[in-house]
């Protein structure tokens, strides 16, 4: 299959590490990559925040390309959830919206499509290490996809999958949010982060990078030695 | 005078830093969820009665009219007086125009919504009223002269303590910190209030259209009181109350228990259809239903956000909302808070004074997947934004956007932007923290990423070259 890999502005800048491990599970499975130069972001940020205009001057431009793929796969369950669930709204009215409807049905977030659409568990990873998985609220609540990324952590060979009991809370970055309203998102992170220490896990994995740099930069603070890492970053190694 | 939106996160920073207050609310609320949960495994098919829930208010919001006016001509029918009120200030009249008729001199009122949202002990007491609230958290909330910390549980951030505190301050009661003593020396003074009100105000739960009958659901029995023992009664209730058929009951009340309160049914549930009729031995001989709008045609104007009509207020999208659950209740300023006050609050009281409460969400979606009648909340938070831009939007933010699209959609700039952050980044640690730091609301307590010497885009570019 010839797949359309769409590596979201920020972990194509700040964990270009996913992208790569990502586009190694996909060939190793026998697939063919591409990852169009010219998409760079989804336009989440400006469209979350409830500036639609400029929201769509950057997803237009993502549209037209990714329309064109076979498969859009995306390495975050947030911007996967923005192509495949917003942007028919965000279009809706406008002379695009049967082209984001068309992008929709054929998008998916990393875990899912491997799970779901390639009908793949084992990628023949091995990981030695206590996991604990965290469910970002995009992947988990829009894509509806609890089970994929346990399905395939659970098939990675030396990996330990403990669940934390917030698993499915929010870990409080929420893009803009983050920023606007730092006491609350940092208390979310620090409810999200004391559930994942009390696993005892050496690993917080998820499907969403975001998500791991907000609880990333809290554990850091905190000095706690606890890692992040995106499932892709597990699946690839072997 | 302070904005909302400056009160709120003031609110919010003190709030947050308070660990103390930060763990009752998850302890309180962590055991509801355990509750919760036992109580849905009980239903044959949870989803299904979700469905069958919101399907039974969609047809009652898209058909309001003709509810209202089965309804109240059913009402009428048993002598009961209906009055109509746009606002909360005609209301507020109403109710005075009645209390001072009646030359009452002690009002017993059950725990409703609508009477705090539209301020109505303020106006009754000012008038000269003496108004007691008799349902338990309530009643310490108005003892404290707070408004209540959650819809359904008003004084859910006290602890035994407290309220042992508060009634030797206010009651001369013993102190003590048994829960059931605490319950007895409420109940005791409440007692006399019963028996000496002139009248009784209630809210209402649902209102059933097809046989004129308002429901109320309590777990104390004080509302039953309040409808029973003085002679004239007034039950205030939103227009949105409606469900179509008696039989929706046995779908609307176990589920707003379930939802709610982690049970299988409410301990008390009353039906009021009119004033004492003729040969009843028992009853109020006057009965005063008020209808209110009060901003809810207007949400039912919004063909997007009509939904949140179907609200029955039972509180759960407060009970797993992460906001909620870290800055609590009173930190909204809203009389409706967590995501529903965030919803409808911009549609009841102005968007752009309450837009902030609809950016205060992550958009996480647990309020969404939690409320019984499938409103769609967090996405009603998103157009709230997307409305409160397209209306009067921050210049300096929308111009930040535009920038960030002019960069990122041109592949060679955005290259050269990432070179100069990857060039400038060791500047940062020199202003991290400080004033002149712009990432500062990030660094306070986070640490922050660093940018990658090359980036995802620039290894595939080489890959492909090879």
């Amino acid at each position: 299959m010839r797949i359309t890999l769409f590596v979201p502005c920020f972990v194509d800048a700040l964990y270009p590490r996913v992208g790569i491990s990502a586009v190694q599970v996909l060939e190793r499975l026998g697939h063919t990559v591409e990852c169009p130069e010219e998409v760079a972001c989804c336009g989440q940020p400006a469209f979350n925040s409830g500036y639609w205009p400029e929201a769509r001057a950057v997803a237009q431009p993502a549209l037209e390309r990714l329309r064109l793929a076979e498969a859009v796969v995306v390495a975050s369950g947030s911007c996967g959830a923005m192509l495949k669930v917003f942007y028919p709204q965000l279009f809706h009215g406008t002379p695009w919206e049967e082209a984001a409807r068309e992008l929709s049905a054929k998008t998916w977030e990393f875990s899912d499509f491997l799970v779901s659409k390639l009908g793949v568990t084992d990628v023949g990873a091995r990981f030695s290490g206590k996991v604990t998985f965290h469910d970002g609220c995009h992947g988990l609540r829009e894509l509806g996809a609890k089970q994929p990324p346990r399905q395939l952590l659970a098939k990675v060979k030396g990996l330990e999958l403990v669940e934390m009991a917030a698993a499915e809370t929010c870990c409080g970055f929420g893009g803009t949010f983050a920023a606007k309203f730092p006491m609350i998102s940092t208390a979310m992170g620090e409810v999200k982060c004391a559930s994942a220490k009390d696993t005892g896990a050496d690993y917080i994995v998820s499907n969403d990078s975001s998500c791991l740099m907000q609880i990333a930069g809290l554990l850091s603070r905190q000095g706690e030695p606890i890692k992040t890492l995106h499932i892709a970053e597990v699946l690839a190694q072997q | 005078m302070k904005t909302f939106v400056s009160q709120f996160l003031d609110a919010a920073k003190k709030i947050t830093r308070d660990l103390r207050h930060r763990g009752l609310i998850q302890t309180a609320l962590g055991k509801y969820e355990v509750q919760r949960d036992r109580r849905k495994a009980a239903f044959q098919d949870y989803q299904a009665a979700r469905q069958a829930a919101a399907e039974a208010k969609y047809e009652a919001i898209n058909h309001l009219d003709e509810h209202l006016e089965s309804l109240v001509s059913k009402l009428e029918a048993r002598g009961t007086k209906v009055h109509w009120a746009s606002t909360g200030e005609q209301a507020r009249d109403i109710i005075l125009g009645i209390v001072r008729e009646k030359k009452a001199r002690s009002i017993i009122k059950s725990k409703a919504m609508t009477a705090e949202e539209i301020h109505l002990n303020d106006a009754l007491e000012k008038s000269g009223f003496e108004v007691v609230e008799s349902d338990l958290g309530e009643y310490i909330v108005q003892l404290r002269k707070e408004a209540p910390y959650h819809i359904v549980f008003p004084a859910m951030h006290l602890t035994r303590g407290e309220i042992s505190d508060l009634f030797q301050k206010e009651l001369g009661s013993a102190p003590t910190d048994n829960p059931e003593e605490l319950t007895m020396i409420a109940r005791r003074a409440l007692r006399q209030k019963y028996v000496t009100a002139d009248i009784g105000i209630t809210g209402g739960n649902f209102a059933v259209a097809e046989t004129g009958m308002i429901s109320i659901t309590e777990n104390e029995g004080n509302a039953r009181l309040t409808g029973a023992l003085p002679k004239t009664l007034i039950t205030l209730l939103g227009i949105e109350k409606v469900i179509p058929r008696l039989e929706d009951l046995a779908l609307f009340l176990p589920l707003l228990a379930t939802a709610g309160a982690g049970q299988a049914i409410t301990c008390y549930n009353s039906m009021y259809g009119g004033p004492r009729q003729p040969g009843e031995c028992d009853g109020p001989e006057e009965y005063h239903v008020v209808l209110l709008d009060h901003g809810r045609t207007q949400l039912l104007a919004d063909p997007e956000q009509r939904d949140a009509l179907h609200c029955i207020r039972c509180g759960a999208c407060l009970n797993v909302c992460p906001i909620y659950r870290n800055v609590g209740g009173h930190t909204y300023g809203t009389t409706y808070s967590g995501p529903i006050g965030s919803v409808i609050t911009p549609h009841l009281r102005g968007l752009q004074d309450w837009k902030h409460l609809s950016s205060a969400s992550s958009l996480c979606g647990a309020c969404t997947e939690a409320c019984p009648v499938k409103i769609d909340l967090h996405h009603h938070l998103l157009q709230n934004r997307r409305n409160a831009a397209a209306e009067k939007g921050w210049w300096l933010e929308r111009l930040a956007y535009k920038i960030f699209s002019f960069v990122v959609t041109r592949p060679a700039l955005y290259r050269i932007a990432k070179k100069v952050g990857f060039m400038f980044q060791p500047l940062h640690r020199f202003v991290k923290g400080t004033a002149l730091d712009p990432a500062r609301a990030w660094t306070a307590t986070r640490d922050v990423p660093q940018l990658a010497p090359q980036s995802f885009k620039e290894y595939w570019k080489r890959r492909r070259k090879k």
